[in-house]
């Protein structure tokens, strides 16, 4: 009897450990701020976390492309043109090797077209070696280099093979990595900061200025993107230096990417002037200034953020579309698009079709931007409850 | 409703002579002007020098003298009263010798493409919203997520790839061979229909991945609407709900963004157009591009922004039809 | 059988109903969702005589729509009525069904929907199409279920409209939803109801949307057409003030389960359960003006947190700890027709 009760009351005191334990859960709930709350339902979206981190690990690769890469991007390797990838191994039919090694390789001519076929020779191996020293680097205008992560001593190691003209390229889209994805962030940032400025003036003033603004984003939008961007693009002088037209590119897609998210911005004020709360801010006599740090701010913040981050693959993919067609970057600059171009024709592709590589990293780029950008938008919506 | 679409049809009009200055300040911007490529690609490697004086003359000859404003007006002019899009110098001939069929082969793939994409997306669309849950409609997500992320002309590259190695056939171009400079006859105009298939698929492959994504979660937001419940309170078959309530209502969005995926479409043309030899108009904009042809360049973005706007028009009045509070409303 | 409220005994020859239209019998819904199984209703008993109408009163929750709308079959697929439970209809040509054994989107099912039972809704606007016209909604009733010409069905539809008392009906009819008026959208929706003359009209919340002027003179057509066409009424409310007006009967749920039932004078005059008299103090009174209003205090739980016991014993301000807690009461009998489930009257 007196034993039933004791047990009675542990009970009860475990049940009262536990309603604790969840009440302060609550109150760590209630108590969060905004961002607190779109970073815990965002760590929820695992689809969306593993996007994000694969987008920093290209980052990564990119920013630090030379030194992965055991080339620089334009060095030419003429005894192995259009080579195929060299796949690194383990062992072979010779034995086993605890260090990886690729396999020698000699060039000879054809009798009769004369030109260079390389041919793997499968007795020959050259084993890779790692932080190996090879050809000097600069990484970020600052760090002076010559250590690649890995290399081989004799011969040579092209993990992806060659391009026609007997460049590494493995290294090439490392490069062109760093290149397309940063010409999408600076193309981002100068579509925000122009819609910022050309929504809220939109929003802001309202009438006449607004209306204005209104059609002339609704004209823009009319025409179709990749032609415009093209008709733009043919415009710049021939005489520009790669670097012109490189932050060319990244002023065209801002220029032409900012309607829809000035329309946003614009869209997002004209609602939240009315609100309920920001009335009553403005009937308890909060400054302007204070209604739009406090109020406006933070509740479309959110917004923005996933405007931007939705925005991204399209303007990767219209860098690479441009890029293609030989009306964006031009050569001696690497990305996507012009790696993209040796594989424009058919011939090329049946060749070599390890040329299309890189389209593999554009479409698992975009596919992470887009996954990511569903996760931040799921995350961002006050209004749903989890992350599915 | 005669009211509303005058209404419209004004609208567009208006739209259409903005379009026309954006596109005559895209012929501008270019360096040099149109005399001096003109003068550079005649002359050129024959050995002549070109002097200020020559280049001046034909400045002159093609009223290129004139300040810009007039210049728009007598090209908008030529093209609205004759149909005249000007001179193109790459063939050295008129920009309407240039284009020629090329329009209706444009207007060819549009449409086909557009047929392609509803077919697919509206029934699916549906039946993924029914189904909700159900394999079919995870499925469909990952392949949306795909249609977004792989962009048509590596889709057409692939296309490509497999058929030269797989088929051993190329999929490329609009005719066969026996077909290409033929007169019209029924079976060019079969022929013309199977070459069409793989264009439109690769065009409509991303389209069709938006409109499947905008016909499930209208079709979703109208499944969950108390009128289907009421309609199946009166006792109307589970299908005749489905058809008559939200599937009717799913339609709306996809009629009213008509006009969006015939500019997707047009967005993508032309790089599709470059990677499958397709004789439209895309593909002969990228060449004017590159060649700094204007004219001919500036006519193409006319043509295709138009085509837009006019598709705009008539889902506006489409919608009316479909949708009493917009005709009622609006009239 | 813990919770098979008074009625039970009398109903043991179960096909005759004893001349009740409508018997529904232990009624047990449950939702399957992620977090489980969550009971919306738990043993519910009621029952729809010709030419009276039932009030069914509760808060949101309460488990008072969930079950018009199993005896319509028109639950989402998530929903499980359990095996036990027994809903039992006399058709129009006398024949008894037992409604839970019919498929959902059934040929039977769908004759019953709308030609014997019909519904009408909260909210006129949402429940019309707004691509259709008012006209082809009505016709759209009378097709399904009678075997007439379009023509007849519009004249059909123009009539009902009329008797429904929209002024110009022949004008009315093809107008969409969007160009009426709240009360007129309302009595347009009571005309698609009635298109093919239900024994049994399921009315969920009306009048809630709609002003008091205009919640008057609905109240006042449903009477009338009612003692015109002799059908039986479901009245689903929250407001005791709209149940004392229509009611002959009154079921007060809570939670998924019946607290109190009787006719409408005993509930509203001598409310036993706790819970009524509180639902009571809450309508405000002309007579009691300047005084405090009393609300029941507290939330209605979540159906997915149901308290043990009697489950308004939460916020209920005579509350036996260790008696309401534990067990559902039994019920207790006033009268014949009053009877109230609660450990206050329990063995009196």
């Amino acid at each position: 009897m007196s034993t039933n009760e004791l047990s009675q009351r542990e009970l009860t005191q475990q049940e009262r450990a536990v309603q604790e334990r969840e009440s302060q859960e609550a109150l760590r709930y209630y108590s969060a701020t905004q961002w607190q709350l779109v970073w815990w339902r965002f760590r929820r979206h695992k689809l969306a976390m593993a996007g994000g981190l694969f987008l920093a690990l290209l980052a990564f690769l990119g920013i630090f492309a030379e030194f992965f890469g055991p080339y620089s991007g334009v060095t030419r390797n003429t005894d192995y043109l259009l080579g195929p990838p060299q796949i690194p191994r383990f062992w072979d039919e010779n034995g086993f090797s605890l260090r990886p090694f690729v396999y020698g390789v000699t060039t000879e001519r054809d009798p009769v077209t004369l030109r260079r076929i390389p041919t793997i020779d499968r007795e020959v191996r050259h084993p890779i070696r790692f932080f190996v020293r090879g050809e000097p680097y600069t990484v970020l205008k600052v760090i002076e280099s010559d250590i690649h992560l890995f290399g081989v001593e004799e011969g040579t190691v092209h993990l992806f093979g060659t391009d026609p003209l007997g460049r590494d390229l493995f290294t090439r889209t490392l490069i062109a990595t760093r290149t397309s994805l940063s010409i999408g962030v600076l193309g981002v940032l100068i579509a925000f900061v122009l819609a910022l400025i050309i929504g809220g003036v939109a929003g802001y003033f309202g009438g006449w200025i607004d209306y204005g603004i209104q059609r002339l984003t609704e004209i823009v939008r009319v025409i179709p993107v990749i032609p415009l961007y093209m008709g733009l693009a043919a415009a710049f002088p021939r005489e520009w230096s790669t670097q012109q037209i490189y932050f060319a590119m990244t002023l065209i897609l801002g220029l032409v990417g900012w309607p829809t998210l000035a329309r946003r911005i614009r869209g997002q004020l004209l609602t939240l002037r009315t609100e309920d709360y920001v009335v009553a801010a403005q009937i308890a006599g909060a400054s302007a200034a204070r209604i739009i740090g406090r109020h406006l701010l933070p509740a479309f913040a959110s917004y923005i953020i996933v405007d931007l981050v939705i925005s991204f693959p399209y303007l990767i993919l219209s860098e690479t579309a441009l890029s293609f067609v030989q009306l964006g970057l031009r050569p001696p600059d690497i990305s996507w698009g012009i790696l993209l171009q040796d594989a424009q024709n058919i011939r090329a592709i049946e060749q070599a079709p390890w040329l299309f590589i890189p389209a593999a990293f554009v479409v698992t780029a975009v596919l992470s931007f887009t996954i990511l950008g569903d996760g931040v938008r799921d995350a961002a919506d006050p209004y749903t409850v989890s992350g599915s | 409703m005669i009211r509303f679409i005058v209404q419209r049809f004004l609208g567009m009009l208006v739209t259409m002579f903005f379009v026309s200055v954006m596109v005559f300040i895209i012929m501008e911007l270019p360096p040099g002007d149109y005399a001096e490529r003109y003068a550079f690609r005649k002359f050129s490697g024959t050995g002549v020098t070109v002097t200020e004086a020559d280049v001046n003359n034909i400045r002159v000859k093609l009223g290129l003298d004139r300040p810009a404003y007039e210049r728009y007006f007598s090209w908008i002019w030529g093209i609205v009263t004759k149909g005249d899009f000007g001179p193109a110098f790459a063939f050295e001939t008129s920009v309407n010798n240039v284009i020629g069929q090329r329009l209706w082969l444009t207007l060819a793939i549009l449409f086909s493409t557009l047929i392609v994409t509803y077919l697919v997306s509206i029934p699916i669309g549906i039946y993924a919203a029914v189904h909700r849950h159900s394999i079919a409609d995870y499925s469909l997500t990952v392949l949306s997520y795909l249609g977004l992320a792989l962009p048509n002309f590596l889709l057409a590259l692939i296309l490509l790839y497999i058929s030269v190695t797989v088929l051993d056939s190329s999929v490329g171009g609009l005719f066969s061979q026996e077909f290409e400079g033929a007169p019209w006859s029924w079976a060019k105009f079969v022929d013309l229909l199977k070459h069409l298939i793989v264009p439109a698929v690769v065009l409509a492959w991303s389209a069709t991945a938006f409109q499947l994504q905008t016909v499930r979660a209208t079709m979703l937001d109208e499944l969950n609407k108390l009128s289907v419940t009421a309609a199946r309170a009166r006792g109307i078959p589970e299908w005749k709900v489905l058809l008559k309530y939200p599937a009717r209502l799913a339609i709306n969005p996809v009629v009213s963004t008509v006009s969006f995926d015939a500019n997707r479409i047009f967005s993508e043309l032309p790089i599709v157009a470059l990677v499958l030899g397709l004789p439209e108009l895309g593909e002969l904009l990228i060449k004017s591009y590159i060649d700094l042809d204007m004219f001919v360049a500036g006519a193409i973005l006319l043509m295709l922004t138009f085509m837009i706007v006019f598709m705009n028009f008539l889902s506006d009045i489409a919608l009316a039809f479909l949708d009493p509070r917009i005709k009622l409303e609006g009239g | 059988m813990r919770n098979s409220i008074g009625t039970s005994e009398t109903s043991m020859n179960g096909t005759s109903l004893d001349g009740a239209l409508l018997k529904v019998e232990n009624l047990r819904i449950a939702f399957r969702t992620d977090e489980g199984q969550i009971q919306a209703v738990d043993g519910v008993d009621l029952t729809a005589q010709t030419g009276r109408t039932l009030g069914i009163v509760g808060e949101s929750g309460s488990g008072k729509s969930v079950s018009t709308h199993a005896i319509m079959r028109l639950l989402p697929g998530t929903a499980v009525i359990h095996p036990d439970s027994s809903i039992q209809f006399r058709r129009k040509d006398g024949t008894v069904v037992e409604i839970t054994q019919l498929a959902p989107t059934g040929r039977e099912m769908r004759a019953i929907r709308g030609g014997e039972i019909a519904m009408i809704f909260q909210e006129p606007m949402a429940t019309f199409s707004p691509v259709y016209t008012i006209g082809n909604h009505i016709m759209e009733a009378i097709l399904a279920h009678e075997e007439v010409s379009k023509q007849e069905a519009r004249e059909r539809a123009i009539h009902l409209l009329d008797r429904v008392g929209i002024a110009n009906p022949s004008r009315r009819v093809d107008q969409y939803p969007f160009e009426l008026s709240g009360g007129m959208r309302q009595r347009a929706m009571i005309a698609v109801a009635l298109s093919a003359n239900p024994s049994l009209l399921i009315a969920d919340e009306p009048t809630t949307a709609l002003d008091v002027t205009i919640q008057a003179q609905i109240l006042a057509l449903m009477r009338e057409l009612q003692e015109e066409m002799g059908m039986a009424i479901l009245f689903i409310t929250h407001d005791l003030g709209v149940i004392s007006q229509i009611a002959h009967d009154v079921v007060v749920m809570y939670l998924g389960q019946i607290m109190e039932r009787g006719t409408v004078r005993e509930v509203i005059k001598e409310a036993k359960h706790p819970y009524t008299q509180n639902l009571l103090q809450a309508i405000p009174r002309l007579e009691s003006l300047g005084q405090r209003l009393h609300a029941i205090g507290g939330r209605i739980p979540s159906p997915m947190e149901r308290p043990p016991g009697c489950p308004f014993h939460t916020r209920c301000p005579q509350a036996m700890p260790g008696v309401c807690d534990k067990a559902f009461p039994e019920t207790t009998h006033f009268s014949p027709t009053h009877e109230v489930n609660c450990f206050l009257y329990e063995g009196s």
